[in-house]
């Protein structure tokens, strides 16, 4: 089934009635070439393009809840490439590519709207930062347009200009970011994967890695044993879990970050606007809803919910920056899973075992990196180098203090990010 | 979340500053080379369930405590100063 002006003219007028699953829903079968354990945005786009760049297509992913039930399906949906240090700058520069033919590319309407991101500075030293991100960004091919105090009232009228405490200095437009239909783009992803011929199977969680003389030969799941010659980790949130099933410890901890949606307005807010001195970020959703969110909760947590103190530090944050937002009444809040590296940037690399690759570390920006890491991650089991775009994403730079992304500049140090 | 801080009594989790798991405290030797450091350093068990970790009481009475806690629940089972864990 493909998606055309016709199609839908064509449904239209016949009840909508010729409209089937998008995917299939296979049994797993007893081997694989390739297993990629997770279900979400990365190890669908991993598996879509297994198939679409390498021809690979004996892949089954084995998700343990339903398709895009994790983080992909409860994000704050921003897709941007205003990165600044060597290895992040490069990859996020080829995801945002990747987002800007991926309609066409998968014939799936993922709604990505690039409808520009504004970041805020509040000081001459912010200034200065962001003008060196602003000029790394072009340098790395992508926009950067640096905005005075006017410039951005012309944007953005309805912020507290006269905040004496985080005065508004101007902003760093990055014209290229948005947001995306975060569902969609997954659904996307495993119909193009499925249509492929790659096994999405769901309700199938992982429960052992089986490891024989040093190489992986499989994974035990509840819907029994399944042979694989290559494994891909892509867990986001539970990778430590997962990996320990390797034997394997992680240099990750396990995050809360929440976010928020507000009942639905009308159009207000046409752009993806962040706030550093609050840590606060906003845009608004197609259906009208104010998405926004803040820090994470900062501490080690796998409860899929957060706390009340940084649900208010982000309220004060919002109120502080744009009043106008008290009258908006908040409509639910969730806290995702966050894999969080020591130095805020991810990892893409093979691990101590033959055949077995670790996708993770994706921390609070693994949304709009959904095309860039599948892609990568792809040609990594594929071709057993990784891809250009992704080759300082080592598992080892920790160790050897060589490589490390550190791109706040708070340190490579675990409760810092 | 509130912590039970042995001196000052059980206080909101905004007093508090999270330093990471409480590994932490068996710091190796000078010498005992990069992998040692690197496990200590960075790498983690990362529980989903009961863990122990540091948390400083930085707007109370400023001492360093092991708290055990549930990961998956947000419940806190107790809490120690850093003498009274090394005493255990």
């Amino acid at each position: 089934m493909r998606f055309s002006g016709w199609r839908i003219f064509r449904e239209g007028l016949t009840g909508n009635k010729g409209w089937g699953p998008h995917w299939r829903d296979p049994a797993p079968k007893s081997e694989y070439d390739i297993v990629i354990i997770g279900g979400g945005g990365h190890g669908l786009s991993t598996a879509y393009y297994l198939a679409k760049e390498h021809g690979l297509t004996n892949v089954a992913v084995l998700e343990k809840g339903y398709l895009g039930g994790g983080n992909v399906g409860r994000n704050t949906t921003i897709v941007r490439a205003n990165y600044f240090l060597p290895g992040n700058s490069e990859f996020y520069s080829h995801s945002l590519k990747l987002w800007e033919g991926l309609e066409a590319d998968l014939n799936y309407n993922v709604m990505h709207s690039q409808r520009g991101l504004i970041n805020l500075f509040h000081s001459d030293g912010q200034r200065d930062a962001f003008v060196r991100r602003g000029n790394a960004m072009i340098n790395q091919g992508d926009d950067a347009i640096l905005l005075d105090r006017d410039g951005v009232r012309k944007h953005l009228p309805y912020l507290d200009f006269d905040n004496t405490r985080f005065p508004i200095y101007g902003g760093l437009l990055h014209p290229r970011g948005g947001t995306a239909r975060h569902d969609a783009v997954a659904w996307g992803y495993a119909r193009g994967a499925d249509r492929r011929g790659v096994d999405l199977i769901q309700n199938c969680e992982v429960t052992g890695i089986d490891i024989q003389n040093g190489r992986v030969t499989g994974v035990q799941t509840t819907r029994g044993a399944i042979r694989a010659k290559k494994v891909g980790i892509v867990v986001a949130g539970r990778s430590g879990q997962v990996a320990a099933m390797a034997g394997m410890r992680l240099p990750i901890e396990s995050h809360i970050l929440q976010a928020f949606v507000s009942e639905g307005l009308k159009p207000c807010i046409d752009h993806v606007v962040s706030f550093g001195m609050g840590h606060f970020y906003i845009s608004q959703s197609d259906k009208g809803g104010l998405v926004f969110g803040g820090d994470l909760d900062f501490y080690a947590s796998y409860a899929a919910r957060g706390n009340l103190p940084m649900t208010e530090h982000v309220m004060e944050a919002a109120m502080t920056l744009m009043p106008m937002i008290g009258k908006a009444r908040v409509l639910r809040s969730w806290g995702g899973i966050m894999d969080m590296t020591p130095d805020g940037s991810p990892i893409i690399d093979k691990t101590g075992v033959d055949g077995l690759y670790l996708d993770c570390g994706w921390c609070y920006g693994g949304f709009k990196a959904v095309p860039g890491s599948g892609f990568a991650f792809a040609h990594l089991i594929a071709q057993d180098r990784p891809h250009d775009s992704a080759a300082r994403y080592r598992l080892d730079r920790f160790r050897t203090g060589v490589g490390l992304m550190d791109e706040e500049g708070t340190g490579a140090q675990h409760n810092l990010h | 979340m509130r912590i039970p801080c042995p001196i000052c009594g059980t206080r909101d989790r905004r007093e508090f500053y999270y330093k990471g798991a409480a590994s932490m405290l068996d710091r190796p030797a000078p010498d005992a080379g990069a992998a040692v450091w690197d496990a200590y350093l960075h790498l983690r068990d990362n529980p989903a369930g009961r863990t122990r970790d540091l948390w400083h009481h930085e707007a109370g009475c400023g001492a360093w405590l092991v708290v055990e806690r549930d990961t998956v629940t947000h419940e806190v089972f107790g809490a120690k100063t850093l003498e009274q864990f090394h005493a255990d």
